[in-house]
């Protein structure tokens, strides 16, 4: 008998174990105090089910079964189902598409039977397990531009289709799988220029666009004089720095306005006016405000527990979700958010140091694709509550309240436990 | 490949370091470094509830409330909160029409925003609470009923004693002294509202509390750690007697004139009637609006407190305090005599006197019971002549520095606002009159009450406190205590004033007089079974300027009175505007209320007097007219005089 119990948790690895079981407990409490009143029933409201609390705690036991059974799986099932359900993931979004129900401006949920349930939080564990499945594969060449252009597909196709349900804030999580793909070998030179382009996108929002026209052909014309010399020895530099410089002009000039006016919901573009400080509408900076004063009044140390008067009161809206943690602000103050944060961290560098100990391929790019989903998810939520970036609809893994997104983060991470756990074996 | 990619990794735990650092400074800056974001909470969540405490009530001297508490409700509303209501129904339960709803509405929502509370209707009338209030649940949780406490006056009477409360004008509040008041709060706007205000209103109390985003409260703030307790307002206690005030505004109807009664031994009033009057309970809650513009403008000027504002020529009603400057300088003995025969001549010009058998100034004594101008106009210049000044000017200035001492030409001090100083002329007052050339000639009639001397009811009333208590008195006032006094608001009333060191004999002379007057002279319809009542009529003449010219009007009929003159309990000033003699007209008032005051009830001999007074009519009849009073004075006028009747008298 003792024997089995052995054999049962052999191989896990502790320290996840460990900080996945804090964050959840963190979630727990913080969703307890965005919704506890002075007075209420905690019993009573946990046996049936009536309040956030008492639903993420059912969240909680259904994904420690999901749980149990991945750990149950044999590893060799990830791989071979993964394209399978990959396809599945798809058909589901499509599904939505279809017959899918509006949530507060998104037609991103199915409803079967009184449940509400997310198709893309849970693609994205398919999106990783394919992904991982197809550069893991003998036929990839990762060099080659055919095999990181299907690779990028594997992120972009359901993202587009994320993005027709209304949900941009989840489709440019799939955007966190290029971290994965730079892991495994697409060019440096690429960060950079979406490093550039991100430069380009603010400033094109922040400054004048003929300003900025202004600017750049000034940047072109100096670069030209000073590399004269070359340009006489090659005209291909000249037609790069031009085309370079045209590219730019008509981006400013053209794309972001197109976008702004023609692609872009009014709200989405209300919301980066706001995150960039273009636009004082009360209105439109109440989110942001009432998050950052929630924060900001936690202080050092913060009011301590259930004392917040902010996040209790309903100041901050999405309390128990997109802005959970406005609530640890508040009343566990600096000190408890640097302690939170710190529990993250912990956990991001663990898997990369469980992803860097594979053997397979495959199990070293799904535990990439699980840090860089978690540390997406954790970056913008985060700055977001903290007015640094624009507000945009993602929650916090394994802490917002929600049932979709608590699964399916844990069946990540327990799949990538049973993946670790049978590092030995080489997995394609 | 694992081994290429090493660096790889690094790149990737520094963007997540480098990110998460982002955040942490971020958070440091919100966090520790800004402080506003703390005070943001708190406007965000404290809520700071001003708690009214109950004002002070007034009683009576004999502890009868004539002044209470009522509650009424304002409808309030939150227009955020407002579902779909019924608006056509609550709009006739109001009594209002749909475009009036939506201008409240609107207002509301401009005043205070859309998630506070503003009023929708004030104070709302019985009938309408009454309906309302069965059907509030229908138009929850937008609307509510809120409870606000307004004054109400059981005996309908002294209202411009009283005052009225009226909520905070903008300019006040702009005033320093007005800081502690809010937009909205009520406070006294005359009488004794206004003097005593400060002790009235009590102490609000304020209670923090947190308040979630609808600015719904959810409970005590640091568990009331910082809350005040309200402290509710003082009472007060007044010398008034609320049926001897009654009584007075009861007789006075259909007059115009004023009645002023103090007890000498305190300066308590006992009684202030200023006719026309007004029901206090017209200026209270949601009828203030309706009825302060009529009362405002109605031609008898019922807001216009006659006793202490009116300014009359005191008439032969003066005639003793003449005679006690000339016995206190020791010009005449109560043995001095004159011999008037129906005139005074002495000055070039003819000033008739009543009578003219021989002797009927034989001696002070006689000369007061008989009113003789002559006589007292030369007091007068005997007065200002004498050689102890030097001059005439010297010998006028003591004069009127004698008439000072005796509370007139200045405001006595009295404890509600609006108090008139009256007049009476000194030397600088004289220079200017007849350029500096003038003598003992120039104004002899102020020796007989006419002239360039005018005086409040309740200046003449307290004249006669100062001769009933041989040479003394208290400033006239109506507070006798405060409930928990610790101000010192009630301090100069208690202060002894004492006129001069005219010596008892001095006073019992002119007393004598005042005496026969009453029993066999001009004022016997003041007489009292059983009690030696001491007066004095007064006939003063008045011009008025009637369509451009100076017209000689009615004489005001005044009768001051003290009684008894042992031991004196009550002095008393009456005066009907444009009625008559003194002793037709005011006697009988004076004379049935002192009876009242002393015996609590009357005579029923004095019955048919009691119908006469008060079934006389001595406002103008085209000035009746065009005043809506009778509609507005609900204590006195809608009561026939056989109902009054049957109240008073003993058998």
């Amino acid at each position: 008998m003792r024997d089995r119990q052995i054999k049962l948790t052999q191989g896990i690895d502790w320290p996840i174990m460990g900080l996945y079981l804090a964050l959840v407990v963190i979630g727990l409490m913080s969703i307890f105090a965005a919704e506890y009143r002075e007075g209420d029933n905690v019993w009573y409201n946990v046996m049936h089910q009536s309040t956030n609390y008492a639903r993420q705690l059912l969240w909680f036991g259904v994904s420690l079964v999901l749980a149990t059974v991945i750990w149950l799986t044999d590893s060799k099932f990830f791989t071979a189902t993964a394209n399978i359900l990959y396809a599945f993931g798809l058909l589901l979004l499509l599904l939505v598409l279809a017959i899918g129900t509006d949530v507060k401006g998104s037609h991103s949920w199915l409803v079967i039977g009184g449940f509400r349930f997310q198709p893309a939080e849970f693609t994205k564990l398919c999106t990783n397990l394919a992904l991982a499945k197809y550069l893991s594969s003998l036929e990839t060449d990762f060099n080659k531009l055919r095999s990181r252009l299907i690779a990028a597909s594997f992120a972009l196709i359901p993202a587009v289709i994320i993005i027709f349900q209304d949900e941009t804030g989840l489709a440019l999580v799939y955007f966190s799988f290029f971290l994965v793909m730079y892991r495994e070998g697409l060019p440096g030179a690429l960060l950079v220029i979406a490093f550039s382009g991100i430069i380009l996108v603010l400033s094109a929002l922040l400054v004048d666009k003929n300003i900025l026209f202004i600017i750049f052909s000034v940047l072109a014309a100096l670069v030209i004089y000073f590399n004269r010399r070359e340009i006489k020895r090659s005209r291909g530099r000249l037609v790069l720095i031009l085309g370079i410089w045209a590219f730019c002009s008509l981006f400013v000039m053209f794309i972001v306005p197109f976008a702004f006016t023609k692609v872009l919901k009014d709200y989405q573009v209300r919301r980066i006016e706001v995150m960039l400080g273009k636009e004082n509408d009360p209105k439109a900076t109440y989110n942001t405000r009432q998050s950052m004063i929630a924060i900001g009044s936690g202080g050092f140390f913060g009011k301590g527990y259930l004392k917040g008067t902010q996040t209790r009161f309903d100041f901050v809206p999405e309390q128990s979700t997109d802005f959970i943690f406005c609530t640890i602000g508040e009343d566990f103050g600096f000190m408890g958010s640097l302690i939170f944060l710190g529990i993250f961290v912990a956990l991001l560098l663990r898997i990369i140091f469980i992803a860097e100990r594979q053997r397979s391929t495959f199990s070293r790019v799904y535990a990439y694709g699980v840090a860089s989903v978690i540390f997406f998810h954790l970056a913008i939520n985060i700055a977001m509550t903290i007015g640094l970036a624009p507000v945009i609809g993602i929650p916090l893994p394994l802490v917002s309240y929600g049932g979709s997104s608590l699964m399916t983060f844990t069946m990540m991470i327990f799949i990538m436990l049973r993946l670790d756990a049978d590092r030995q074996m080489v997995l394609r | 490949m694992s081994v290429y990619n090493q660096p790889r990794r690094r790149v990737i735990q520094l963007i997540i370091l480098g990110m998460v650092l982002l955040i942490v400074s971020r958070l440091f800056f919100l966090q520790v470094v800004e402080k506003k974001y703390s005070k943001l909470a708190d406007a965000n969540a404290v809520l700071r509830k001003v708690v009214y405490p109950s004002r002070g009530i007034i009683f009576d001297r004999q502890g009868r409330s004539v002044l209470r508490n009522d509650v009424m409700y304002d409808l309030v509303v939150t227009p955020a909160s407002v579902k779909k209501i019924d608006t056509a129904y609550l709009c006739q339960i109001l009594q209002i029409d749909n475009a009036e709803f939506k201008k409240r509405i609107v207002n509301a929502i401009v005043k205070n925003g859309r998630v506070r509370q503003s009023v929708f209707a004030p104070l709302l009338p019985p009938e309408i609470f009454g309906r309302l209030q069965e059907s509030m649940y229908l138009f929850q949780p937008g609307f509510e009923l809120v409870q606000r406490q307004i004054r109400s006056y059981p005996y309908a009477a002294a209202a411009n004693i009283l005052g009225y409360i009226g909520e905070i004008s903008p300019q006040l509040l702009a005033k320093q002294a007005y800081s502690a008041y809010q937009m909205g709060d009520y406070l006294g706007m005359t009488g004794l509202e206004k003097n005593y205000e400060s002790v009235l209103m009590g102490q609000r109390g304020i209670q923090y509390l947190v308040k979630d985003n609808l600015n719904r409260p959810q409970g005590a703030y640091e568990k009331g750690e910082f809350d005040t307790a309200a402290i509710a307002g003082k009472n007060l206690r007044l010398s008034l007697d609320i049926d001897l005030q009654v009584l007075g505004e009861r007789l006075m109807r259909n007059k115009i004139g004023s009645v002023v009664a103090i007890d000498p031994q305190t300066g308590g009033i006992l009684a202030m009637v200023s006719s026309p009057t007004f029901d206090p309970n017209l200026l209270t809650g949601s009828y203030r609006a309706r009825n302060f513009s009529k009362l405002f403008v109605d031609t008898t000027k019922p807001l216009f407190n006659r006793a202490i504002q009116g300014t009359y020529p005191p008439g032969s009603s003066m005639k003793p305090l003449t005679a006690l400057v000339a016995l206190d300088e020791g010009i005449i003995t109560p043995s001095f005599g004159y011999p008037c025969h129906g005139a005074y001549t002495a000055c070039g010009r003819s000033i008739a006197c009543e009578h003219s058998e021989a002797g009927h100034a034989a001696n002070l004594r006689l000369a007061i019971s008989h009113s003789c101008n002559s006589y007292f106009v030369n007091l007068y210049r005997l007065e200002v002549d004498s050689r102890k000044w030097g001059s005439v000017k010297k010998g006028h200035q003591r004069w009127y520095d004698y008439m000072t001492s005796f509370g007139l030409g200045h405001r006595l001090g009295i404890d509600i606002p609006g108090e008139y100083p009256g007049y009476a002329i000194d030397t600088i007052g004289m220079n200017k009159r007849y350029n500096g050339q003038w003598n003992s000639c120039s104004e002899l009639y102020v020796g007989m009450g006419q002239g360039a001397v005018a005086v409040t009811p309740m200046q003449m009333a307290n004249a006669m406190c100062i001769i009933a208590n041989h040479g003394y008195y208290y400033l006239p006032h109506f507070v006798q205590s405060i409930d928990n006094d610790d101000t010192d608001l009630l301090k100069k009333y208690k202060e002894k004033h004492t006129v001069a060191r005219v010596t008892d004999t001095v006073y019992r002379s002119v007393i004598l007089g005042m005496e026969d007057v009453v029993e066999s002279g001009t004022g016997r319809n003041s007489q009292i079974e059983g009690v030696i009542v001491c007066g004095k009529t007064g006939t003063a003449q008045n011009n008025a300027i009637v369509n451009g010219e100076l017209k000689k009007m009615k004489n005001h009929a005044f009768f001051v009175a003290f009684a008894p003159r042992d031991n004196p309990k009550i002095a008393i000033a009456v005066i009907v505007e444009n009625s008559g003699y003194g002793g037709t007209y005011a006697a009988p008032i004076a004379g049935m209320m002192m009876e009242k005051y002393l015996h609590d009830t009357i005579s029923i001999k004095k019955k048919p007097m009691m119908k006469t007074m008060l079934e006389y009519v001595t406002i103008d009849p085209v000035l009746k007219a065009k005043s809506k009073l009778d509609s507005l004075n609900g204590a006195t006028a809608n009561l026939t005089s056989d109902q009054i009747l049957s109240n008073y008298f003993r058998n």
